[in-house]
């Protein structure tokens, strides 16, 4: 089994606390619609999702509004057993921002319940008839190596598929949902099957071609089922022993998917598709990180096989707006720096014309997002964003829950499948407008500009539950140190490089502050991702010779921490002030501040915009973030 | 696997399928004296035992089974 596809890992797992949040919904007394919403954009299994819906069922008998969520009634005729699937319909249009009710006759009445006016289904005037049929539901007469025969089994079984249309149009406006069929695994002949008229897999290729032409020339939607079953492989899909036990169409496992599918069609039905993809860039349209590794570093070549994975996130976007999808960028970068690759870099496809809204600076990426939803006067719940960080999806998921956000695996070569199963982009109908849209909305996005902060950033890092670790140099540090005093180019107040030999001075001698800096949160452990050098200036002072961080953890207020540490270990030593330097180098902007706003003093500025700054140790006392601090393998000081 | 272990993840299974977490899991539990244990709930219990133990059940074994003393002593003997 395909677990991208049977697990949706495009969704973040369910929360541990998920039945005791599906029993509080009980006690809330507002509308639940987002709630629900929330609840339900996790990778549910068939029997989380079951649950789902049954909260659903007790929150409507209670009277309660589940609004915003749109309401929409889907029959479902179907040649097996669907009890348990409607539940899950009904969770994974919640999802998709639907309140759904499924009208369900009694098992494989699909005739009687098209044709007679006063059926159940067309008494109930639906807003939609799913047609949930397999080849089992169809007259399919197996007529080997006879064209003719094959041909009016073809035109049989669309015959018979119009006449349960009209059924429904006769009565009621209710639009009409076909599938196409999965083909069963077994063949006949073999490879022979698919040309020669009347096997069942010749068959079932005819009729799904002739469906979907007629599907895109009568107005009706037609839902996919071949090319999921395909997608997740026939032989997964097909599961005898369940059709013998309880004439389950398919396998249970595939429930999930299979409804999501049907609820984004729904969706897409009544406009509720996503119309804006935002990219983060490092580490997403390109390997590495454009302001440490340059334009010469980041990898985004054909050739080069990390370089071609996101590359083909590039195209993906590109064929996304040729049909109409507006792209933008939030990226935590210098403005210009992150332009370069656009203006600059022979192997991007992307370049600054495609994008509508540019938005790379220092603020955290839910504010970016409010101001390109803005700029594009579209609603946050059109937007997805794709961002290959899981500290920063979190905090947009948390921030902007509107957003769809999915998550990536570790390989990149994944993310362009990734973000496409997600089906955040589904379309019913094509119509030529569509592909002028993505131009339409670039004309009128002005740049945005941003300078207001979220709210709430506070309680979000309070719930990533951190874990900082300090230590002086050491043996097993050393290569790292090396790497980041020698590759971080952003966050570093003086840019100075050290060889392994002169960083392992600095570790040997007892007189030398130094600090390496480690960050764990619920996502993982960051690893090493900040370095600090104190040397022992006048009597009394230390001079930070060296302080930088990775750009990762930017927006942690890991900065406030390590002054922390600095401050302890100065107070042991007996130090009574700091002194720092800001040398500008063209690419260290983003840290222009970095003193000011911990507090120190400037008492110097030269001509070249290079600043010194101060503290004194006595009363200094940095903002305490929400982290807990492990301090170990210090010496008592001297 | 011992039988407490198995009877924690049954527990754990039930509620979950049948979304009542006060039911008590004991090896008398049936089909015929449980509510809501009816014949869809049956194969997505299986189903999800199947899942959860990493074991498959035959057709047979499936329609045949009627009470959790019996449904551990098959996992039981085959993790």
């Amino acid at each position: 089994m395909n677990r991208l596809y049977a697990e949706l890992q495009w969704l973040p797992r369910p929360p541990k606390d998920y039945p005791e949040r599906l029993k509080s919904l009980g006690s809330s007394t507002g509308p639940l619609g987002n709630e629900l919403r929330a609840l339900a954009s996790n990778g549910l299994d068939l029997n989380q999702l079951t649950r789902l819906a049954n909260a659903i069922g007790r929150l409507r008998a209670d009277g309660k509004s589940l609004s915003p969520l749109i309401p929409f009634r889907l029959a479902v005729l179907s040649n097996s057993t669907i009890d348990m699937m409607v539940p899950a319909l009904v969770a994974s249009s919640a999802r998709h921002g639907v309140a759904l009710e499924v009208i369900q006759p009694s098992y494989d009445q699909v005739a009687q319940e098209a044709l007679k006016p006063d059926s159940k289904v067309n008494s109930s005037r639906p807003d939609a008839v799913l047609f949930s049929l397999d080849y089992r539901g169809l007259p399919l007469k197996l007529s080997f190596g006879d064209r003719e025969a094959a041909s009016t089994t073809v035109q049989g079984a669309l015959d018979y598929l119009k006449t349960l249309r009209d059924g429904i149009k006769s009565v009621s406006n209710a639009i009409c949902i076909f599938q196409t069929l999965a083909p069963p695994p077994e063949t006949l002949f073999g490879s022979l099957d698919l040309g020669l008229p009347g096997t069942m897999r010749n068959l079932i290729s005819g009729i799904n071609c002739e469906l979907a032409a007629f599907v895109l020339g009568s107005g009706d939607v037609l839902l996919d089922v071949a090319a999921l079953a395909e997608t997740v492989g026939l032989a997964d899909w097909h599961n005898p022993n369940l059709w013998n036990m309880a004439k389950l169409a398919f396998s249970d496992e595939l429930i999930p998917i299979y409804t999501d599918h049907v609820a984004r069609t729904i969706a897409a039905i009544r406009g509720k598709s996503r119309k804006v993809l935002v990219l983060d860039l490092d580490d997403t349209i390109w390997g590495g990180v454009i302001g440490d590794d340059g334009i010469e570093g980041i990898r985004v070549a054909e050739g080069d096989a990390v370089g071609e994975a996101h590359r083909a996130v590039q195209r993906q976007a590109l064929d996304l707006r040729q049909r109409g999808i507006v792209l933008a960028v939030s990226s935590k970068n210098t403005d210009e720096i992150a332009r370069a690759p656009f203006e600059k870099h022979p192997e991007m496809l992307l370049k600054l014309e495609h994008i509508a809204v540019f938005q790379a600076n220092w603020n955290d990426k839910a504010t970016n997002l409010k101001a390109i939803a803005e700029e594009l006067s579209l609603g946050l719940d059109s937007m997805v964003f794709l961002d290959d960080n899981p500290a920063e999806r979190g905090l947009v998921r948390s921030l902007v829950p509107e957003v769809a956000v999915p998550e990536l695996p570790e390989d990149p070569a994944y993310y362009a499948r990734t973000l496409a199963a997600a089906g955040y982009f589904e379309a019913v109908a094509f119509a030529p407008e569509d592909l002028k849209r993505a131009a339409f909305y670039q004309d009128n996005a002005k740049r945005a500009n941003l300078q207001k902060q979220a709210g709430g950033v506070d309680a979000y890092l309070a719930s990533l539950d951190m874990t900082i670790s300090f230590q002086p140099f050491d043996t097993t540090g050393r290569a790292r140190i090396v790497q980041l005093i020698n590759k971080s180019n952003q966050y570093n107040l003086t840019t100075r490089r050290y060889t392994n030999p002169e960083v392992r001075a600095a570790e040997e001698d007892p007189g030398i502050f130094t600090l390496q800096v480690r960050l764990e949160d619920i996502f993982g452990d960051n690893g090493m991702i900040s370095v600090v050098i104190c040397r022992p200036a006048n009597a009394g002072v230390w001079d930070i010779d060296t302080w930088l961080m990775s750009c990762r953890v930017l927006g942690r207020k890991v900065e406030h921490m390590v002054l922390r540490e600095i401050l302890e270990h100065a107070r042991k030593a007996g130090i009574r002030k700091l002194t720092g330097t800001y040398l500008p180098t063209g690419r260290n902007e983003i840290v222009a501040n970095h003193y000011a706003g911990l507090g120190f003093v400037k008492v110097d500025e030269d001509v070249f915009g290079t600043t010194r700054w101060e503290l004194l140790v006595e009363g200094a006392n940095p903002e305490l973030a929400p982290m807990k601090v492990v301090s170990q393998g210090f010496e008592v000081a001297q | 696997m011992d039988e407490p272990q198995i009877y924690a993840r049954l527990t754990d299974i039930f509620h979950d399928v049948f979304d009542d977490d006060s039911i008590v899991v004991t090896p008398a539990l049936a089909a015929t004296n449980m509510d809501g244990w009816d014949s869809l709930g049956h194969i997505r219990l299986m189903l999800t035992v199947e899942k959860a133990f990493r074991i498959r059940f035959s057709t047979t074994e499936i329609s045949r089974l009627e009470k959790v003393g019996d449904l551990v002593e098959m996992i039981r003997t085959r993790t």
